[in-house]
């Protein structure tokens, strides 16, 4: 295999709000360089996970390389490195940023810049990207490009006329961003004789060739029998294979030098041991210092998850263990309910990160589960000194030996329409939330700017952002710190009993309205019993609000006509195996998905 | 007059045996009704009871050795198709099989489809017991049911049945209904309770919404003013009361009898009596299987003796659950003596938990031979009967 010329690569991204048009834009690029026929095409290459198809949304960072026959005659080999589209994967994203050299920059004709369009092109700017603007769906009758060129120039600087107007849906236009990606984007740095140094963008496990990793070499040469070192983690081990990604299969190769993107495969068995950020070097001849950007990631919303099946245990401790393995941010470590019996307390990255993994536990395992309200990690100060973090509001410690309580608090921007400003405005007070600003990005737009506390986001804030605004704001934030603040813990007690799972840490202000919405929801939820059933809300063993579930009085059979008695059985075994399916707690049925009810309690609509 | 005995021929050398005969046609469906019935020509009714016939004729040798106890007539509407027709099934029945000379042998009718005339034919026919669905006394709840016939027409029918020399008859009434307050349904029973000579027997359902039918989309769009469960509970409190003082007695959980009236047909299906079912959809309990014809009249027609579904053969178990969950709708509940004979186990070594539980709840009444439901375990029957199932896995085979 000839040498590759370094000045033939380009390494790049694309940037984007979600659906302004990204995995399309990536579909085509690949499909006209050429190394996929229109008929091996699926829909969206990159997103090969059934999953992100489903949610139009790119869950992990994956990379197709192409190869380009330029207008100049010469051949260029294109990495395209895609990077997840949501802030729960922020630091992904920054890890997949720092892997390239360039960045296109799409942007939808009709809505113009969004929250995340600028959340991620400052990103981008940060890694000291070269970016360029695309403006995409220029084929909708809405699609004002003149204005959204502008807006692109007045509101991030960057240079817009000659952006491509293009339909990625349609085909058009693709040309020229193969065209500008080649003159806009710069070739790769770094020497192939230097120590090697290389980034860890990505990992996969893959059951015969055990963790793959993704890697953009910045400086020096890997090669099979490199015996090669994670510089974070440590783990060392003889690289197997090294290759690049062509699509959707892995393109082993004689090595990979400065300048490339590609993986390596050196029988890792553990994802643990190449963690995002970390850099790869040789282990017989290190580089002087590791790259910089690396951060061990944490889980920054946990929740309690059971099987609806106490005996499912055992699967799903196999199933979480399955999906560890190709998701190093995924925590679990078991824990117990009195309620919900055994289970796993698991950390997530964000809220979507959890409905993803809830998902894929329950489809691709068949697993049916119980998830307990998630929350964040606090920071209990004791008055002893110690300092707890705590992560199952069932292990909150008695009021009496708190000395205050810290939680976590992220920075907000909000794009949104003007005439929406009040009512969004409204449930950012209604979240705690402290103003910080406003900014016009136009006449009839405004970035505004908040500081949040994460747990008051992590429910429903983005559902209740999109009702409020008929779907018109935008979002992004960033986790800031900790802050003192005042937090009890609200029980619910079901005819008396405290239940562990419902439990929930909230801020003294909003345990009443929280209880009572609690209570009410649950009414609806529990069946009626032979008896009657309270249902309450208490903070610190003082009730605070109070429902009833009442008696049941009636339950009969309806006429059985002409002897149809295997119907009537039936509607009897029905009824029994309706029971089988509820959570006995004291003496009273609750039915599982009573505790996942009680997560989405905004209901202004 | 023919003396009733509600179990059937125990003590006679022959098992007993019930006949169902379906009856699928109809004027109107009713706007509540689930049942496997439709208007129909004149001509596919004819061709309909010419298949029964066929059916009853063809399965006859099956039933050699039986004596059939009881003969019933439903549907629909069975007193929509010529009275002709209901003779000629009768004459049929008689000849092909054992047919005890006190037989029950009911029909249903509905206020409307039936004239002195037609009734004079069923007489003589051999039917001896008449059960006509009223519903309401209250015209304005018969109209939302979607019943074709008025208060008015209803005395006719009843009036002419006696005439006609019934003296077993049975009206149906519904509680619970759309619109209905505890003061219309009182009315409604009140004017029943008014009629001379006393219905010998009387049907008292409250209305449950079965889906695909009419009242199921309208609750659906929440266009179903249905009385609320302590409402449907006070209109059944009061059925009891007004009927006991009239000198009924609950023999099961939502009917009623003069004394020696109890519906024979009926309570063989509590007691698991075998039976046969003719006809479009029609059940059967046969040598501890149970099985049915399938529901489609095309396929009837074309060849009755082919659309039986595949038996479900009874386990023990299953057996042990019908005895359980059909027994106790009577008032008279189960006895640890049948139950012992039949399956060489008491109750309490197969239910003992389930039957203290119960207890202790003042669901089911227990003293070591009678195991019967509380008045409040007949509000909450469903509740109770569902946990005498056994577990799921042996309880379904052939499903």
């Amino acid at each position: 295999m000839a040498a590759i010329d370094q000045s033939k690569i380009r390494n790049f991204c694309i940037v984007a709000h979600i659906d302004h048009g990204k995995s399309t834009l990536a579909d085509r690029i690949i499909e006209r360089t050429g190394l996929l026929t229109s008929r091996e095409m699926q829909a969206q290459v990159l997103d090969n996970m059934d999953l992100e198809r489903e949610r139009g949304i790119t869950i992990k960072a994956q990379a197709v390389r192409t190869v380009y026959k330029a207008r100049d005659g010469e051949e260029y080999i294109l990495n395209l490195i895609d990077t997840p589209g949501h802030v729960d994967f922020n630091y992904e994203v920054s890890r997949s940023l720092a892997a390239c050299d360039g960045a296109i920059l799409v942007v939808d004709a009709a809505q113009g810049i969004e929250a995340q369009t600028l959340a991620n092109v400052y990103l981008a700017l940060d890694h000291n990207l070269d970016v360029f603007p695309v403006i995409n769906k220029i084929d909708l009758p809405s699609a004002d490009p003149e204005r959204v060129i502008e807006e692109i120039e007045d509101v991030i600087g960057l240079e817009a006329h000659d952006a491509p107007l293009i339909s990625a849906k349609n085909g058009i236009g693709i040309d020229e961003v193969l065209e500008q990606i080649v003159k806009k984007i710069p070739a790769p740095k770094g020497s192939a004789d230097n120590p090697l140094q290389a980034l860890i963008f990505d990992s996969v496990y893959d059951a015969y060739k055990g963790v793959i990793v993704f890697c953009r070499i910045m400086e020096g040469t890997v090669r099979k029998g490199t015996v090669v070192r994670m510089m974070a983690t440590g783990a060392r081990e003889e690289v197997v294979e090294v290759g690049y990604f062509g699509a959707g299969q892995f393109i082993p190769c004689e090595e990979l030098s400065a300048g490339m993107v590609g993986y390596l495969t050196a029988s890792i068995k553990n994802l643990k041991d190449t963690q995002v950020g970390d850099t790869v070097t040789d282990d017989n001849r290190p580089c002087s210092e590791p790259l910089p950007g690396y951060k061990k990631v944490q889980s920054m919303v946990f929740c309690g998850m059971y099987p609806a099946d106490g005996a499912k245990y055992p699967d799903l401790r196999d199933a979480l263990e399955k999906l560890k393995l190709n998701d190093a941010s995924l925590n679990y470590e078991p824990e117990t309910s009195v309620a919900l019996g055994f289970g796993f307390r698991c950390g997530f990255l964000g809220l979507l990160h959890l409905e993803i993994i809830q998902e894929r536990l329950e489809r691709e395992y068949n697993l049916d589960l119980v998830t307990t309200a998630p929350g964040v990690v606090y920071k209990i100060h004791k008055t002893n000194g110690e300092v707890l973090e705590l992560t199952n509001p069932a292990n909150m410690p008695d009021a009496s030996v708190i000395e205050y309580m810290e939680e976590p608090i992220v920075s907000a921007e909000i794009m949104v329409t003007s005439e929406y400003i009040g009512s969004i405005m409204e449930l950012c007070q209604e979240r705690r939330g402290r103003y910080l600003g406003m900014e016009y990005i136009e006449e009839t737009r405004a970035l505004l700017k908040y500081e949040l506390p994460l747990n008051e986001i992590i429910y429903d804030f983005f559902d209740a952002l999109k009702s409020r605004s008929r779907g018109y704001a935008s979002f992004d934030y960033d986790l800031k710190g900790y802050e003192q603040s005042r937090l009890v813990k609200l029980d619910i007690l079901i005819n008396r009993e405290e239940v562990d799972a419902l439990s929930f840490i909230v801020h003294a202000d909003s345990a009443y309205e929280r209880g009572r919405k609690m209570c009410e929801k649950l009414k609806d939820e529990i069946p009626r019993h032979l008896f009657e059933i309270p249902i309450q809300a208490a903070v610190g063993g003082k009730i605070i609000a109070r429902e009833t579930v009442k008696a049941m009085r009636k339950d009969v059979l309806a006429k059985c006509y002409g002897g149809d008695i295997t119907r009537k059985k039936k509607l009897l075994e029905k009824q029994k195996e309706g029971k089988k399916r509820m959570r006995q707690i004291g003496n009273v049925e609750v039915p599982q998905k009573a505790f996942m009810s009680v997560l989405k309690l905004d209901d202004k609509k | 007059m023919i003396k009733n005995n509600p179990d059937g021929g125990r003590g006679n050398s022959l098992p007993p045996l019930e006949l169902y005969l379906h009856i699928p046609f109809c004027i109107r469906k009713c706007n509540y009704c689930d049942f496997l019935s439709a208007p129909a020509e004149l001509s596919v009714q004819v061709r309909y009871m010419k298949a029964l016939g066929a059916e009853l004729a063809g399965r006859s040798a099956e039933a050699a050795d039986h004596e059939v106890r009881s003969v019933f007539l439903g549907g629909g509407t069975p007193s929509v198709v010529p009275a002709e027709e209901i003779r000629y099934l009768l004459d049929l029945i008689r000849e092909h099989y054992h047919v005890s000379a006190d037989a029950e042998i009911s029909m249903e009718v509905n206020p409307g489809t039936v004239d002195k005339e037609k009734l004079a034919v069923y007489r003589s026919a051999g039917i001896n017991r008449l059960s006509i669905g009223l519903q309401s006394a209250v015209e304005e709840e018969l109209r939302v049911l979607g019943r074709i016939h008025t208060f008015s027409q209803f005395l006719e029918t009843y009036e002419a049945a006696r005439e006609a020399g019934f003296t077993n008859v049975n009206v149906d009434l519904m509680s619970a209904l759309p619109g209905q307050t505890l003061a219309s349904y009182q009315r409604t029973l009140e004017t029943v309770l008014a009629l001379r000579p006393l219905p010998e027997h009387l049907s008292a359902y409250s209305l449950i919404v079965e889906e695909g039918t009419p009242f199921a989309r309208l609750q659906e769009q929440g266009c179903l003013a249905l009385p609320d469960e302590d409402e449907d509970r006070l209109m059944y409190e009061r059925t009891g009361e007004l009927l006991a003082r009239a000198g009924y007695h609950r023999y099961e959980i939502s009917n009623y009898a003069l004394p020696g009236y109890e519906c024979r047909h009926n309570t063989g299906y509590w007691i698991r009596v075998e039976y046969l079912g003719f006809g479009i959809g029609a059940a059967s309990l046969w040598q501890e299987t149970r099985f049915s014809n399938a529901p489609s009249l095309e396929a009837y027609l074309k060849s009755p003796l082919d659309v039986r579904t595949p038996p479900e053969v009874l386990t023990t178990q299953a057996q042990m659950e019908e005895t359980l969950f059909l027994g106790l709708r009577l008032s008279r509940g189960i006895t640890n003596t049948d139950f012992q004979r039949r399956f060489h186990h008491s109750l309490p070594e197969i239910y003992a938990p389930v039957i203290a539980q119960n207890v202790r709840d003042a669901l089911l009444d227990w003293d070591g031979e009678h195991l019967r439901l509380t008045l409040r375990g007949i509000d909450l029957s469903n509740y109770v009967l569902a946990q005498f199932l056994l577990s799921p896995a042996a309880s379904s085979s052939g499903q």
